[in-house]
């Protein structure tokens, strides 16, 4: 495995924008599910930082991208963004089954891995540390476990050096750094950085990339079959309370104000 | 160790701070191990593994563990996988525990999606909740998903059942020095040099003052800050009451703040008996980190932010000002009661 020309296989997941307002979620408690209306699909955030530490890999040292999703309806314009930015080829499996309660982690790592199996090669896989709908941050870990290869979590920067691949490993109160062998899979934070904004040639040239399409059975997994957990309930968080405005004549004496009355309740 | 078919029992993953006790989080699972252990009627144990652990050992079994098993070798003196999975999984395969409970932590949140894959069992991370279904007598995990915009519930017909845990979800129980168990040394054979993995070094930005995790008043700041100085005068606020300063993830991510300070889903999840939440607009993914504070103030030029709908105090206002006037008066306040 030479240094010039990494394979890349970064894992993207769609999710409706988390940054999108509260308002546009809504919590189905008696059909367990979350329903969202009015956000458009983005790439989970997380994996735009994978992504953008793929690009950064590829400068450095040339290699080749490719973006490998799953889901029940993939938007063109989402991954042609994404593509845009660098990135050479894309993998899609689609398939009705496989939303957000019709998978579990071991089920979508099965599927990701079976997938990144048929590639032609891979060097390094690449997740983001957490999916921002499921939030487990486990599919990472769990491709690796299917692929049989190791797995570094958290990663806030990513270096190669020879034949070994350096990540700094986030903690929460510094890092740790640790070295892993290639072929590797990593899961990346984004302390590794934002995804770069695709130029308008690259746009141009993503839309002639050709698109790989598989299916779960093609790839010979049963995604129900892997399936370990059920999604059984689901709640609004019930965080509300009363809120007490604290008034002044003037901003800064409403701020006096709010010692005043912290300290009349016995908060202070 | 015996080994029958069933799964039973509450196994908790212990960790320990680098002054060699158990931690605050371990403490925390241990309670709410020992309840689902209650709850079932079954025992609980303890998993510790690192180097130099008498004393931990005696802690966890004070903290409820009718055993202890214990991987004692310099080799496991920081975390690496490639160590701990073949301890832990080894131990699972003879034990059979039915629960084994985690630390939302860095190893925790490493070590038990590992351990899940290769056993072919279910793992639910970040919970805030563990439960027992009374019908079923399955465990019932809850987690934030979608950002904190929900709380979704697992359950799973695989055993071992595994869940991560955050902090401040578990009840510490009164330790009792005179509880009965035993501590069951595990034969390791430690060879990190086999590992694929290789840890090479440990870099600590350890914070100043309090910290954060453990402050009773915390003050953060979020976007509307504006920069690092505005950060120094929250400083001063967190300063005059004995607390720390966090921030929402925008002003780690522009450096205003080592990211160290970040609250929320994914930062620090921390639940002071004061939280002062500064220009920042309490997106379900900060919230999801503070929400659990005793009391809440909220400072923010915008009426209709998110953050007033989760505080106790709000101030509608420019927080330079309304925060200057707050300094003032906390001045005088507290030099009152001196
Ligand atoms: C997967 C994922 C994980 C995330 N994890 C976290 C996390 O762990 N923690 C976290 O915090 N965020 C997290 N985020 C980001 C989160 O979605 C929000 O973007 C972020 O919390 C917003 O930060 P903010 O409230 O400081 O900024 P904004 O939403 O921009 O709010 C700024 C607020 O300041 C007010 N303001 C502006 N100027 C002034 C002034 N002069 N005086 C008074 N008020 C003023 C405004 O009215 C506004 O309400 C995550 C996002 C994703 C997608
Ligand atoms: N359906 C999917 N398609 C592509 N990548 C995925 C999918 N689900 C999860 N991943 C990857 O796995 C990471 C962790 O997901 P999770 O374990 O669900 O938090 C994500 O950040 C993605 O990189």
């Amino acid at each position: 495995m030479s240094q010039v020309g990494l394979d890349i296989v970064v894992c993207v997941k769609q999710v409706p924008d988390p940054e999108g307002p509260s308002s546009s979620f809504t919590v189905d408690e008696e059909n367990v599910r979350v329903v969202t209306s009015g956000i458009p699909p983005v790439v989970s955030p997380f994996d735009e930082n994978a992504l953008e530490a793929a690009l950064r890999l590829k400068k450095a040292g040339g290699g080749r991208i490719t973006l490998l999703s799953a889901g029940t309806k993939i938007s063109n314009p989402v991954m042609l963004k994404a593509l845009a930015t660098g990135a050479d080829n894309l993998v899609l499996v689609q398939d009705g089954s496989l939303d957000y309660s019709g998978t579990d982690s071991r089920s979508t790592a099965a599927l990701l891995a079976a997938a990144i199996g048929r590639m032609d090669a891979y060097d390094l896989v690449l997740t983001g540390r957490q999916a921002a709908d499921t939030n487990a941050g486990q599919v990472g870990v769990g491709i690796a476990g299917f692929l049989g290869i190791p797995a570094i979590t958290f990663a806030g920067k990513i270096d190669i050096a020879g034949d070994k691949v350096v990540v700094e490993r986030v903690l929460p109160d510094g890092y740790e750094v640790v070295e892993g062998p290639l072929p590797l899979l990593v899961t990346v934070s984004h302390e590794v950085g934002d995804l770069r904004y695709p130029h308008i040639a690259e746009i141009k040239r993503a839309k002639e990339i050709p698109v790989a399409r598989w299916t779960a059975e093609e790839l010979g997994v049963d995604v129900k079959g892997e399936k370990v957990t059920e999604l059984v309930g689901i709640s609004a968080p019930r965080i509300s309370r009363r809120c007490e405005l604290v008034e002044g004549d003037t901003q800064r004496e409403a701020g006096e104000n709010l010692a005043r009355a912290l300290r009349r309740d016995g908060v202070l | 160790m015996t080994s029958s078919g069933e799964h039973t029992g509450v196994l908790v993953f212990a960790e320990c701070s680098s002054g060699g006790n158990v931690t605050r989080l371990t403490r925390e699972i241990m309670g709410l191990g020992g309840e689902l252990a209650d709850l079932l009627g079954e025992d609980l144990s303890a998993a510790l593994i690192g180097s130099g652990l008498q004393e931990p050992g005696r802690e966890l079994v004070a903290l409820g563990a009718g055993r202890v098993y214990v991987a004692d070798d310099p080799e496991l003196s920081t975390y690496n996988p490639g160590l701990y999975v073949p301890v832990m999984r080894d131990l699972i395969g003879d034990a059979r525990p039915g629960i084994v409970v985690f630390g939302h932590t860095p190893a925790g949140q490493d070590l038990a999606p590992r351990l899940a894959f290769e056993m072919g069992t279910a793992l639910t991370t970040d919970c805030v909740k563990l439960d027992i279904d009374a019908q079923s007598r399955r465990l019932l995990a809850t987690k934030p998903v979608y950002g904190g915009v929900g709380l979704g519930s697992y359950r799973s017909d695989k055993s071992p059942q595994m869940a991560t845990v955050r902090p401040r979800v578990g009840r510490e129980r009164e330790p009792d020095p005179a509880a009965a168990g035993e501590q069951v040394m595990l034969s390791v054979d430690a060879d990190a040099t086999g590992a694929a993995l290789r840890h090479v070094r440990t870099v600590g930005e350890e914070a100043e003052g309090v910290r954060l995790e453990d402050a009773p008043v915390v003050v953060s700041g979020g976007r509307g800050i504006g920069g690092p100085e505005g950060f120094e005068k929250l400083e001063a606020v967190a300063g005059l009451l004995g607390g720390a300063v966090g921030a929402s993830r925008p002003p780690c991510d522009l450096g205003w703040m080592p990211s160290t300070g970040q609250v929320g889903i994914t930062g620090k999840n921390v639940a002071p008996d004061l939280y002062v939440a500064v220009a920042l607009s309490g997106s379900s993914q900060h919230l999801s980190g503070m929400t659990d504070s005793g009391k809440i103030v909220a400072v923010n030029n915008d009426p209709d932010a998110t953050i007033f709908t989760v505080a106790d105090y709000g101030v509608v206002g420019e927080w330079s000002e309304v925060v200057g006037g707050f300094t003032e008066a906390l001045r005088g306040l507290l030099s009152e009661r001196e």
